[in-house]
């Protein structure tokens, strides 16, 4: 019926409201009119008791004249309809209305049934039971009457008139009724104000949610319907702003959390596509080309050797012997990229990779004018890698920082040097689970290319999944909740939702609590649960101290890298070197040492030259 | 039997390859018959007897794979000689691992498909000696590699020696294919090889050069310095004094399942 939310909400507070002043009037009403009844009752009893009173006397002596001057005058009265003395045989001895005076009243008249009723009349009667309501006709007002019995006593047997015997208990009945109709109008008059009330309360309450409502859900509710229709037209960086904190405000920040998540693997997805992809098509692209290479090839060796005698012919078709064979070895080195091929490690000296690489590009220094300066450490530890990788990188480093230089000369310098480095925000976590046992590590979740661990988070009413930084001491975590600053989460086991948190310790630094998490076979792991706060400790790894890494740093004196570039520089096929380079060296490089576990770093600025600095782990063996 | 022998049959979908291995042909004075898919060379193959078949391994209809299969399956004894734009080391292996002699990737340069040629029809006849023709005068014949070795192709042969290294050698076979050697080219030792990557460099008689697949990666530990004084050793002791490299394997495991024992030459 009702479609929107407000609509919904102002219904259901109407009905409820109506409910409350409904139930609120009735009582409202119920005890007004009691009050006021109760007033009129007292007032006609009084006056009942006043008629009584005031024709005591003339009773005793028989002054019927003045007694009906009496009753007439009172009867006179504002409101007050008839006062009437019955006797006790239902006679209308007095009345304020002359017509009925010597009328006889059965014992259902209304003046009589409250002590007749039971068939056997009451000699004493309480005043709750004197009184009554009734009308007169259906449709005239309500009208309220009290009887007042008159007792016998002993003046009324012994006075002269002898009227009444000694024996009756009770001689006769005044009976006084009063019109309630103002009584009635002022019931209609507050019934009235109450529903003019009623009206008013709803049509404001509607009013002010509607307007909160709209502030509050609907703009809300449209910003997060318009950022899922952007989402689905395949706007992935849309976020909404101005979230706000309620319900809806949490809804939206999930939204732009999930945005900036599917955007980010959307990247991620796209960047492996484009290098299958790219692999793909290097390795048809490869395929087909050797085929007109070995025409081109084997068309002209059978020149050379028909051109034998012509010297001139020779030299030119010798550079197209050539050329056609370094295009041969560029077409290699796709198909090789396009082929990931494992490492095949070994350990190795890499002083000694260094010499064999520089013996390989030497003749290119002396052409270019590059002086090498080598600074290289002895007695470096063994680095465990594949050989001819690593030497291939160095080529390609080599290469890049000759054409980077150029034909005008300059220096190139390679460093190898072994350093230490703390195992904080370096050391992996591979294996991480919960006290039951299960597997915390999520391979598809990945923090900067490493798999993450994932854990259950409830923070506040929300529970949902965060992934920390599989590196001991970075804090790279991602967060599938909302999260505040200085808050502490809840963190459980994925699958057994076993808690994770550790009540006998407190953080070291912020005094929050802290989680556990087992390292099967190397001691467990440590860290705050407080969001913003960095703190972790592995205890196993820290007592093995410093981890040894070699370092190998090749710096040229070249033209150094574009600032804009410096990110592009490991994508396959960038390239600035034109016609001449392939951009396939240095995406190789970073797969190269990417897959020995190493990291290459790159400083470069534009004019002055490049340094390019490879880490590789040092002599340990997994 | 009256048949006429055609020395070589290439087959290719590519006529720029087809034409350059018939002028080669008719350089070296070879008859060279083309084919440009593989079903049409199973039906030359059947009608007219070949020495040898150079095929490339990517083509419509028939592949090289399924054209060594159905020689196989028809006792076609022709040996074949496999070629691939898409030179990966492991089309190598596979090609020689079904039944293929040898393998050159395109694009390849005269020097280097003459050798292989010059190679193939040596081998073929030591395999297939030409009927109706008187037998030579020294006949030629080879010893089989020893049967715990394995080999890749027909060429190279290595032999798990101890734990930690395998050595490696080329099998008489080959030396019978190949002129007297002038020159042997060693990779040093400390560097590391990969299986079906090129290992050594032979330069015999004439100028040829013929370079062999390493049938197993990993790091040369030493390499046999006797032979490159006395290249003798070779032709006299291949599988034992005439050894080439001995190598400490990275995958043997592994990498010994792309080459062929030399039991199964045996049966």
């Amino acid at each position: 019926m009702f479609k929107k939310i407000g609509l919904k909400l102002i219904f259901v507070v109407s009905v409820t409201s109506l409910i409350i002043i409904g139930v609120y009037s009735y009582f409202n009403i119920k005890s007004q009119t009691d009050v006021l009844l109760a007033e009129v009752e007292r007032h006609a009893n009084q006056l009942s008791d006043a008629v009584k009173n005031g024709t005591r006397y003339d009773m005793l002596f028989n002054q019927r004249e003045r007694i009906h001057q009496i009753i007439n005058t009172i009867g006179k009265g504002e409101n007050i309809n008839d006062v009437r003395i019955l006797n006790k045989e239902g006679e209308i001895i007095y009345s304020s209305d002359k017509e009925d005076i010597g009328k006889m009243l059965d014992k259902n008249a209304e003046s009589c049934y409250a002590c007749h009723a039971a068939n056997k009349p009451l000699e004493r009667i309480s005043i709750k039971e004197r009184t009554r309501i009734y009308r007169i006709h259906p449709d005239s007002s309500r009208t309220f009457g009290i009887i007042n019995p008159i007792y016998n006593e002993e003046s009324c047997w012994k006075s002269d008139c002898h009227a009444h015997s000694e024996s009756a208990k009770i001689l006769g009945v005044l009976d006084v009724t009063i019109s309630l109709s103002e009584v009635d109008r002022q019931i209609k008059q507050s019934e009235f104000k109450e529903l003019i009330f009623a009206l008013i309360s709803i049509i404001s309450l509607g009013f002010i949610i509607s307007i909160f409502v709209k502030k509050w859900v609907d703009k809300p509710v449209n910003e997060i319907v318009k950022g899922t229709n952007k989402v689905a037209i395949g706007e992935l960086n849309y976020s909404i702003k101005q979230t706000g904190n309620d319900e809806l405000g949490v809804l939206a920040q999930s939204f732009n959390n999930m945005t900036k998540k599917l955007n980010e693997m959307r990247l991620q997805l796209f960047q492996s596509e484009k290098l299958a992809s790219i692999g793909q098509l290097a390795a048809g692209v490869a395929h087909e080309i050797n085929n007109p290479l070995t025409g081109v090839l084997t068309y002209s060796s059978f020149l050379l050797k028909r051109t034998q005698d012509n010297p001139e012919f020779q030299e030119d078709l010798n550079v197209i012997v050539r050329e056609t064979k370094r295009s041969r070895e560029i077409v290699k080195s796709l198909l090789d990229f396009s082929r990931q091929s494992t490492p095949k490690k070994n350990p190795c000296d890499l002083n000694e990779i260094v010499n064999k690489a520089e013996s390989v590009v030497l003749n290119q220094f002396k052409i270019n004018h590059i002086d090498l300066i080598k600074d290289l450490e002895q007695g470096l530890p063994q680095i465990i890698v594949d050989a001819n990788q690593i030497q291939q990188v160095l080529i390609n480093f080599l290469v890049n920082a000759v054409d980077a230089i150029g034909p005008k000369g300059g220096r190139i310098t390679i460093k190898t040097s072994e350093t230490e480095l703390s195992p904080k925000g370096i050391t992996q976590i591979k294996n991480a689970s919960c006290p039951n046992g299960h597997n915390l590590i999520d391979e598809d979740h990945r923090i900067d290319g490493l798999p993450s661990i994932k854990l259950k988070a409830r923070y506040g009413n929300n529970i949902g999944f965060i992934n920390l930084d599989p590196v001991y001491g970075k804090d790279n975590n991602h967060y599938g909740i909302p999260v505040h600053k200085n808050k502490t989460i809840h963190l459980e086991c994925p699958e057994c939702d076993v808690s994770l948190t550790d009540k006998t310790t407190k953080c070291p630094e912020c005094g929050s609590e802290i989680y556990t998490i087992i390292i099967p076979g190397q001691g467990f792991l440590q860290g705050c649960l407080k969001i913003n706060c960095k703190w972790q400790k592995w205890d196993f790894v820290d007592k093995g101290g410093k981890k040894k890494f070699i370092e190998l740093s090749i710096a040229d004196t070249g033209c150094g890298i574009a600032p804009e570039n410096v990110n592009k520089i490991f994508d396959p096929f960038f390239s600035t070197k034109g016609q001449k380079g392939t951009g396939l060296g240095l995406s190789v490089n970073w797969g190269i040492i990417d897959n020995h576990n190493g990291s290459i770093a790159v400083i470069s600025k534009l004019g002055e030259g490049t340094m390019f600095k490879v880490r590789l782990p040092a002599g340990q063996k997994e | 039997m009256g048949k006429n022998i055609i020395d070589i049959l290439a087959i290719d979908d590519e006529q720029v390859i087809l034409d350059s291995i018939v002028k080669i042909g008719r350089m070296e004075g070879l008859e060279v018959d083309t084919s440009d898919n593989g079903l049409s060379a199973i039906e030359k193959l059947n009608s007219a007897d070949y020495r040898l078949v150079i095929s490339d391994l990517m083509m419509p209809v028939m592949d090289g794979f399924k054209l060594l299969e159905e020689l196989s399956l028809r006792n076609i004894p022709t040996p074949v000689i496999m070629t691939t734009g898409f030179s990966t080391f492991e089309n190598a292996l596979n090609s020689l691992y079904r039944g293929a002699i040898d393998f050159i990737p395109k694009p390849f340069s005269v020097e280097e498909i003459i050798s292989i040629l010059k190679r193939g029809l040596k081998y073929a006849d030591i395999i297939n000696p030409p009927e109706n023709t008187p037998r030579p005068a020294e006949e030629i014949t080879y010893v089989p590699c020893p049967s715990k070795y394995h080999r890749l192709g027909y060429s190279g042969w290595v032999y798990c020696a101890g734990r930690k290294s395998v050595v490696t050698g080329v099998t008489d076979l080959f030396n019978k294919t190949i002129d007297s050697i002038m020159k042997i080219e060693l990779i040093e030792a400390g560097d590391h090889i990969a299986q079906a990557n090129y290992a050594l460099k032979i330069e015999t008689e004439n100028n040829m050069i013929h370079q062999l697949y390493s049938p197993i990666s990993g790091k040369i530990i030493a390499r046999n310095e006797k032979l490159l004084e006395d290249f003798s050793l070779l032709e006299k002791d291949p599988y034992f004094e005439g050894w080439i490299y001995q190598i400490e394997p990275i995958d043997f495991e592994n990498e010994i399942k792309n080459l062929i024992p030399c039991c199964s030459d045996r049966v």
